[in-house]
């Protein structure tokens, strides 16, 4: 797969992340192309989950910038106006551009549009499915019902926003093959749809970039397989780029079109899946090396 | 045959042995409880003694208990447990679907058949204790069941709600002379102020620490009505409270009076019957808005609140808005349920509006099951009706002697209640949570899957 050299959608730099004396993440950077699948893999610890949960608001970065741009890549010239003005971001007309750094999580969902999912899935378990699609799509069903007062009315707007937003959700289930538990409580469904579950919910939110932490994990190879299909239809028919967190090697070469490695919290490698596959410094962060290579490995990877 | 007899009398003696072991533990327990008393006596001086019948009878009680428990009923559960699991009887599905029909008639057709039953004189004690009284606490129990069962945020101090509801009435009806319906809508107005007041502080905690707040603030608004006296007028009350009319026509006995005007005999219970149909609309219009308010995106947003915090922060709903408008929600409910209370009494003072108020409205949420409306409205009729029913029961006197008063016993007997609800119910009445929408087929929802909040 040639690697996909599209216009940058998100653009880390030197993102730096600590607990107390912890550098979790150090000077850290990197960039995602649009509609491509960037990985992000590193040994346990090596600090991915803690990159995800900066890009996505959920902690406050120590250092760094974290800037999205969705619409024409003609924003990214703004992006040092935007830096110095103090602001969380800059809407033109054909396109946007945000500093993710500074704005609450929420926000990050709601106006820069990066949807997640999580490492243990998160749902709403006594929901039904099809209201966890529908609590996606919160935001857009809110103003259709006036902020409450409207759809307490019972105007005919919001039914049908309503409308719109089931067969949006219908959509999804569809795709993910969910649709005959539609609905059922998502607690009830086995482990490998609650991660499909998870991934259709955050789809629902209309996302740009999609981060998702260790999608495969506890599937089956087949499972993984399907997962792998349904990730690549995302990223072609919906123009969406997907940052993913992963162990399964299977996952990460078969599909993703860019790679970077982590190892405790420095990046140690970043490229096509073919390169990196081969990059000594992965190898020997996965792997390990000879005992009598160590001192040579170390002086190597800047030990 | 002869096994079986053997196994019979088995079963007998282990009854027995049971019921002996239970015996001596409540003998045990109750013995400095009842058995013992202390009494002053002619000379001013304390003395002990003893009661050793009533300890026999609790004791008897107890182990009589135990014995028919371990005899009869612990068998027969065993036995209907292996026996397989049966689809729902039919009476049973027509009890769900004639059940909420069946209650609306009741309901609006209570004052009628009190009427009816205890006569025109007799009636007012039935339709206020039981009628007025308990439907204040549905519609307060419906209230807080926003907060607490739809968002999932444990709230201790609704009553403080309740109170600036009353205060609000009471104090802008006296100073400003304005009518019960204007006032209403303003208490209300007020009570949810309060609420996103309180909130925007606690917002922060979870759980037990969002209760200990709660809890506190109620108890701050308390002693605010209480010390405040050129205001409140502290402890003794405000009094004097004027009463709602009937589209202008007051409640009296003057010459414009309600029974002077339509020619009927001057009785409480024309007053009491208007009064029963106000707190039953508004009882009304709180639960037709908390359910309409579940199928839109804001109760569903609450809903996922409870369920997982983060998850909702993940997909973009600012969770500080979304919690924020529960706690304005449940406290403009409780505001309205306030001014109607002032308007129904005439007279509040903060001992209206003490812990145990809030601690009875969090019961009813709780033993009613979290988020259902239906569970609530039982609870409060099992909990507040419990309680009447116990001010009633004078004939028990003729029983356990005149000292005997009944009502004394009304929170043993509700503490009772609620350990056998722990022990058959823990989630509440009503176990099912009813999905906001579905596709094909509304299927209810296990409450175990469905989680409490941790606010």
């Amino acid at each position: 797969m040639s690697a996909r050299d599209g216009p940058t959608v998100l653009r880390v730099e030197h993102l730096t992340m600590r607990f107390g004396g912890l550098v979790a993440v150090d000077d850290l950077g990197f960039d995602v192309k649009r509609g491509a699948i960037t990985a992000l893999i590193g040994p346990n610890g090596a600090g991915k989950t803690t990159v995800f949960n900066c890009i996505t608001g959920f902690y406050k970065p120590t250092e760094g910038r974290i800037a999205l741009a969705r619409g024409d890549p003609a924003v990214w010239r703004g992006l040092e106006s935007l830096t110095d003005s103090g602001k969380r971001g800059l809407v033109a007309r054909d396109g946007a551009l945000f500093l993710l750094e500074r704005m609450p999580d929420y926000l990050v969902a709601q106006q820069a549009r990066v949807a997640r999912t999580f490492q243990n899935i998160r749902l709403f378990a006594g929901m039904t499915v099809l209201e966890n699609l529908l609590v996606a799509q919160h935001n857009a069903l809110m103003l259709a019902s006036g902020y409450t007062v409207l759809g307490l009315l019972g105007l005919p707007l919001y039914a049908f926003a309503e409308r719109t937003a089931l067969d949006k959700a219908q959509g999804w289930l569809d795709r993910f093959g969910l649709i005959e538990r539609a609905d059922d409580p998502a607690g009830v469904l086995p482990y490998g749809a609650q991660r499909r579950l998870e991934i259709a919910r955050a789809m629902c939110t209309d996302p740009v970039l999609l981060c998702l932490d260790e999608p495969a994990a506890g599937l089956n190879p087949h499972e993984s397989a399907a997962l792998n299909e349904l990730l690549l239809v995302i990223r072609d028919e919906c123009d969406i780029s997907i940052l993913l967190i992963e162990h399964d090697m299977s996952v990460v070469m078969n599909i993703s079109d860019h790679v970077v490695v982590l190892d405790y919290g420095v990046k140690i490698a970043d490229g096509a899946p073919e390169a990196v596959r081969n990059d000594p410094k992965v190898i020997a962060a996965y792997l390990g090396v000879p005992d009598k290579d160590v001192a040579e490995a170390e002086a190597q990877v800047g030990l | 045959m002869r096994a079986g007899a053997t196994g019979a009398r088995a079963t007998a003696f282990d009854a027995l042995g049971d019921a002996a072991r239970t015996a001596l533990i409540t003998f045990g327990l109750l013995l400095p409880l009842i058995g013992f008393q202390t009494v002053t006596n002619i000379r001013d001086e304390l003395v002990l003694t003893t009661r050793w019948p009533l300890l026999a009878v609790f004791v008897a009680i107890a182990a009589a208990g135990r014995f028919v428990y371990s005899f009869a009923l612990a068998p027969w559960f065993a036995q209907r447990a292996l026996r397989p699991a049966q689809a729902a009887p039919v009476w049973r599905d027509n009890l769900r679907k004639w059940f909420v029909p069946f209650a609306i008639a009741f309901v609006l057709a209570y004052p009628t058949i009190a009427i009816a039953a205890a006569g025109l004189r007799g009636a007012g004690k039935w339709i206020d204790n039981f009628g007025i009284q308990i439907l204040i606490y549905v519609m307060l129990g419906w209230g807080l069941n926003i907060v607490v069962g739809l968002a999932g945020l444990l709230d201790l101090g609704y009553v403080a709600f309740y109170a600036v509801g009353a205060y609000s009435y009471a104090l802008l009806a006296k100073t400003f002379g304005l009518a019960f319906w204007i006032l209403l809508p303003l208490a209300g107005i007020l009570a949810s102020f309060w609420g996103i007041l309180l909130g925007f502080p606690v917002l922060r905690l979870r759980g037990d620490y969002l209760a200990i707040v709660t809890l506190a603030f109620g108890e701050i608004i308390r002693l605010v009505l209480i010390n405040w006296v050129a205001l409140t007028n502290g402890y003794a009350g405000i009094s004097g409270i004027p009463r709602p009319t009937f589209f202008g026509i007051p409640f009296n006995a003057g010459d414009n009076g309600f029974a002077a005007v339509f020619g009927l005999e001057n009785l409480p219970v024309y007053r009491l019957t208007f009064f029963y149909y106000i707190i039953l609309t508004l009882a009304f219009i709180t639960c037709l808005v908390t359910m309409r308010l579940r199928r839109l995106p804001i109760g569903r947003a609450w809903e996922a609140l409870r369920e997982d915090e983060i998850a909702c922060r993940s997909l973009g709903i600012n969770t500080t808005n979304t919690k924020l408008t529960a706690f304005a929600m449940g406290a403009m409910f409780a505001g309205f349920a306030g001014s109607f209370f002032a308007a129904r009494l005439t007279f509040i003072s903060p001992e209206s509006f003490t812990f145990l108020e809030s601690a009875t409205i969090l019961s009813i949420v709780v033993l009613g099951g979290m988020g259902s409306q239906i569970g609530v409205a039982l609870a409060a009729i099992l909990l507040i009706g419990g309680t009447e029913i116990m001010r009633q029961l004078d004939f028990l006197k003729q029983i356990f002697g005149s000292t005997f008063d009944p009502t004394q016993y009304r929170m043993l007997l509700v503490g009772l209640a609620m350990v056998l609800m722990m022990i058959w119910r823990p989630r509440g009445l009503i176990t099912t949570r009813t999905p906001s929408v579905f596709l094909k087929e509304r299927k209810s929802i296990a409450v175990d899957l469905v989680k409490e909040g941790r606010g």
